[in-house]
């Protein structure tokens, strides 16, 4: 295979997995905070509709970027409320979620492109040219290494630095060491005079929060700046099981959604002639291989390598 | 100078504490003090709101009314951080640690404390150990401990946080006697420091020894508060009860026949393939109490659940009338006429299903027997209802799920099940655990009345004085393995505590 088709397979990996590491990096602090939270689909559509609207009417990318990071955000306040407050269900709460946020955007991006007079919904061009590959005058000439380090756009680099320092955060913080009690064993955080409540808050909007910008990505990068219906079409579901398949680990998500990402694009880089294979395999992989990955987990049944205890259960500090 | 400007003052005074739980009353208008310098042991029987109250201190419920004084101030405490900024640390007694995080993570856990390394972590714990006689290893996972270094854990937590008024919870219902002792050892020397203790316990012998006051709680009122000194057990039990018990336990002759079970030459690995019984020998006779004495983790679970069918068997058999039923299905076992009333740590865990009524796990046992598709519910509640009446168990209805009963009454309602099938040899793990002294008295009494009528009893304990009346025969496990088996009538408490720690049998005559 020549290096130059190596390379851009390469790249279109990271491209392709930049949104899960995103929605993944977010769902691990969330599930660290013992939140099962599968509304990640949902909150991803909620970011890429309101991002859209908000870019398409304003223009401006800092507006755009917001209007995603804290609709998502607030979508994840939602389900806190619910959950931590009102202790409902969280599946069922999550799923809810996921369901309103499809039909969110939905609403959002018909609304749009009825209303244009050419009935589809193109964002703006200078909008669009802050969120091109990056330039760095020599290093992203350099041969090879230019085209794999420096030539990507934005979101790529601020993904891995949000993933380093959550890395971190989680387990060299005193503040991420008491996150994990939260989602280990609530009780024992509050006895130990932990405020639940606030961490919980926190790390489920953070979550929302990463939702969200992962739904900026999609509109401007994967969709291209014009409105596509269905455009996250499975990536939270499967950023879900990216949390599984790093161990709840953030510096695992990095490789993890690289894996994932290859996974999404290979269809496109595997010669046709000799692997004949229906799309719609292709679209099952990331998902058997979730399923793998669950099934030797639970084989080896590492005690280091767990959900946190506390997912999925929520806190009543009076229950008996 | 702010500690003289202390002295005299109360560490803790109560007043006219009152808490519901819905239409249930929990506390009433309670009083209480707690001195400085003083072992307060909070005395009284399941449900009598013991726990509840010091649950209000250590800022986990909040009272409904009353007011609360930390050295002679008014105090509002919200949350278990409050309770940690006023130095009322609390030992719960089911742990409060997150398992998979280490000692120290755990100690440091929701401090202010800036970050520090490690290591300088480490050392500063060990200093506090040091200095109170603790030993712990700051390194080790809270899941590779056992019961009484994970209290050591919580001591620490506690004190690192600076506490000084200490709440413990019922702190040796899981330990030897000998952990006991230490336990009491260093409790003793807070208190020389000055700190206070509040020591939440039903065992009379442990008031006796470490306490210097005694308030006694009934029905949720405090209905005295005494010098431990000018007290009796006797004393304070009929303050405790409402009225006077008889502290002896029977242990009836009856007639021994043939063994009923044979255990021969048992091996058990657990999940992880650890062997967890090693070469087990014994037998169960009908019309015996076989009494188990043992270290928690010393194969006793693994015994219980190898007898019921639950654990595979590596080695030995399992000879029932001569019949080797390893490898039987726990159905078979249950046909057979072996009935397991196992209680794990976790009450609620293996023997019933917390959220069904008592006549839906009655017929937990008894739904196959009946004809057709269709469960018969009316023959299970009236036997519920019987088991209501007859073991005075405490419950709104049988429809109630198990889960909202108290402790005592749960157990009534497991033994009361497993006897009504009639068994031949009854399996029982821990019945008395965290049973107020009426309800443990109820529950020996129908251990005694099965031995009358035949049935071959094996009784996992943890009291030794329990297990030295109550049983025929006492056998010590250690490691997996049987140290000794005893005449329950020409051993003493101290005897079994050092076979409990591992010590030979051989070496033991040569002490005596």
């Amino acid at each position: 295979m020549d290096l130059n088709y190596l390379i851009s397979f390469i790249y279109a990996v990271i491209v392709a997995g930049t949104p899960l590491l995103l929605a993944t990096l977010g769902e691990i602090i969330t599930q660290k905070a013992g939140n099962l939270n599968l509304g990640v689909e949902g909150m991803m559509y909620i970011g890429v509709a309101s991002g859209f609207a908000v870019a398409y009417y304003t223009k401006n990318p800092i507006f755009f970027i917001l209007a995603a990071i804290l609709s998502g955000a607030l979508a994840a306040f939602l389900y806190a409320l619910l959950t931590v407050t009102l202790k409902a269900n969280q599946t069922v709460t999550g799923l809810a979620l996921s369901i309103f946020g499809t039909g969110f955007a939905n609403f959002v991006g018909e609304t749009i492109t009825n209303t244009s007079p050419t009935r589809t919904a193109v964002l703006d061009g200078k909008l669009m040219s802050y969120f091109k590959p990056i330039n760095i005058p020599l290093l992203s000439d350099l041969p090879i290494l230019g085209r794999l380090l420096f030539q990507y756009n934005i979101f790529v680099y601020l993904a891995v630095l949000i993933a380093l320092v959550t890395g971190y955060f989680l387990f060299n913080d005193i503040r991420g060491l008491n996150l994990r009690a939260v989602g280990e064993n609530a009780a024992a955080a509050d006895a130990s005079g932990i405020d639940v409540f606030k961490y919980k808050y926190l790390a489920i909007c953070f979550g929302g929060a990463l939702s969200g910008l992962a739904g900026a990505y999609i509109s401007v990068i994967t969709a291209g700046g014009t409105w596509t219906a269905n455009s996250v079409s499975g990536l939270g579901w499967i950023s879900v099981a990216l949390v599984i398949f790093a161990g709840w680990n953030p510096y695992k998500a990095i490789f993890g959604s690289a894996i994932f990402g290859a996974l999404r694009v290979l269809r496109f880089y595997l010669p046709r002639q000799s692997f004949n294979l229906p799309n719609s395999l292709y679209g099952a992989l990331p998902f058997l291989v979730t399923a793998l990955v669950i099934i030797f987990t639970s084989i080896f049944n590492s005690k280091e390598i767990q959900q946190p205890a506390g997912c999925g259960v929520n806190y009543d500090r009076e229950e008996r | 100078m702010e500690k003289e400007q202390l002295n005299g003052l109360n560490a803790i005074e109560l007043k006219g504490i009152n808490k519901s739980f819905g239409s249930v009353v929990a506390n009433k208008n309670i009083d209480l003090t707690v001195r400085k310098g003083e072992i307060l042991a909070l005395l009284g029987e399941n449900g009598s709101g013991k726990t509840t109250l010091m649950n209000m201190l250590s800022g986990i419920y909040r009272p409904d009314s009353g007011s609360v004084f930390v050295y002679g101030q008014e105090v509002h405490i919200y949350t278990p951080q409050d309770a940690l900024n006023l130095g009322i640390g609390m030992i719960h007694q089911h742990y409060k640690l997150v398992d998979n995080l280490s000692a120290a993570e755990n100690i440091v856990l929701g401090t202010k404390t800036k970050k520090q390394s490690m290591s300088q972590l480490a050392k500063n714990i060990e200093q506090l150990s040091l200095h109170f006689g603790l030993n712990i290893d700051p390194n080790k996972k809270i899941y590779d401990m056992s019961v009484s270094e994970k209290q050591t854990v919580e001591i620490v937590k506690v004190l690192y946080r600076g506490a000084k008024i200490l709440v413990l919870d019922e702190p040796t219902a899981v330990l030897t006697p000998q952990e006991s002792k230490k336990l009491f050892a260093i409790i003793t020397k807070m208190k020389e420091e000055g700190n206070s203790i509040i020591i939440i316990t039903h065992k009379l012998n442990e008031v006796m020894e470490v306490s210097d006051r005694v308030s006694v709680l009934r029905k949720g009122e405090c209905v005295a508060t005494v010098e431990t000194k000018k007290s009796s057990a006797e004393q304070l039990t009929e303050l405790m009860v409402g009225r006077a018990v008889d502290l002896s336990i029977e242990r009836p002759e009856t007639f021994k026949s043939d063994p009923v079970l044979e255990i021969v030459r048992l091996g058990v690995r657990n999940d992880e393939g650890v062997e967890m019984l090693k070469d087990v020998n014994f037998d169960l006779r009908s019309g015996e109490i076989l009494g188990v004495a043992g270290v928690a983790g010393s194969g006793q679970k693994e015994l219980c659940e190898a007898l019921a069918g639950l654990q595979k068997v590596e080695k030995g058999a399992i000879l029932y009338y001569k019949e080797n039923i390893v490898g039987r299905t726990p159905d078979e076992i249950i046909r057979l006429g072996i009935s397991m009333s196992f209680v794990p740590e976790d009450r609620l865990g293996m023997g019933l299903v917390a959220s069904m009524g008592m006549t839906d796990n009655m017929l937990l046992k008894t739904y196959k027997q009946s004809r057709g598709g269709f469960v018969k519910r009316s023959p299970a509640r009236l036997k519920a209802k019987a088991l209501i009446e007859r073991l005075d168990i405490i419950t709104p209805g049988t429809e109630t799920p198990v889960s909202k009963l108290s402790g005592g009454n749960v157990q009534k309602v497991l033994l009361g099940r497993e006897i009504e099938s009639q068994p031949n040899v009854l399996i029982t793990a821990y019945p008395v655990r965290g049973l107020d002294i009426n309800s443990a008295y109820t529950i020996y009494d129908l251990l005694n009345e099965q031995k009358m009528k035949g049935v071959a009893i094996l009784f996992i304990g943890e009291d030794l004085d329990v297990l030295l009346e109550l049983c025929d025969r006492i056998m010590v496990l250690y490691d997996g393995q049987v140290q000794d088996i005893l005449q329950a009538d020409q051993v003493t408490k101290e005897q079994i505590g050092l076979l409990m720690t591992g010590q030979k049998p051989r070496e033991l005559k040569e002490v005596r």
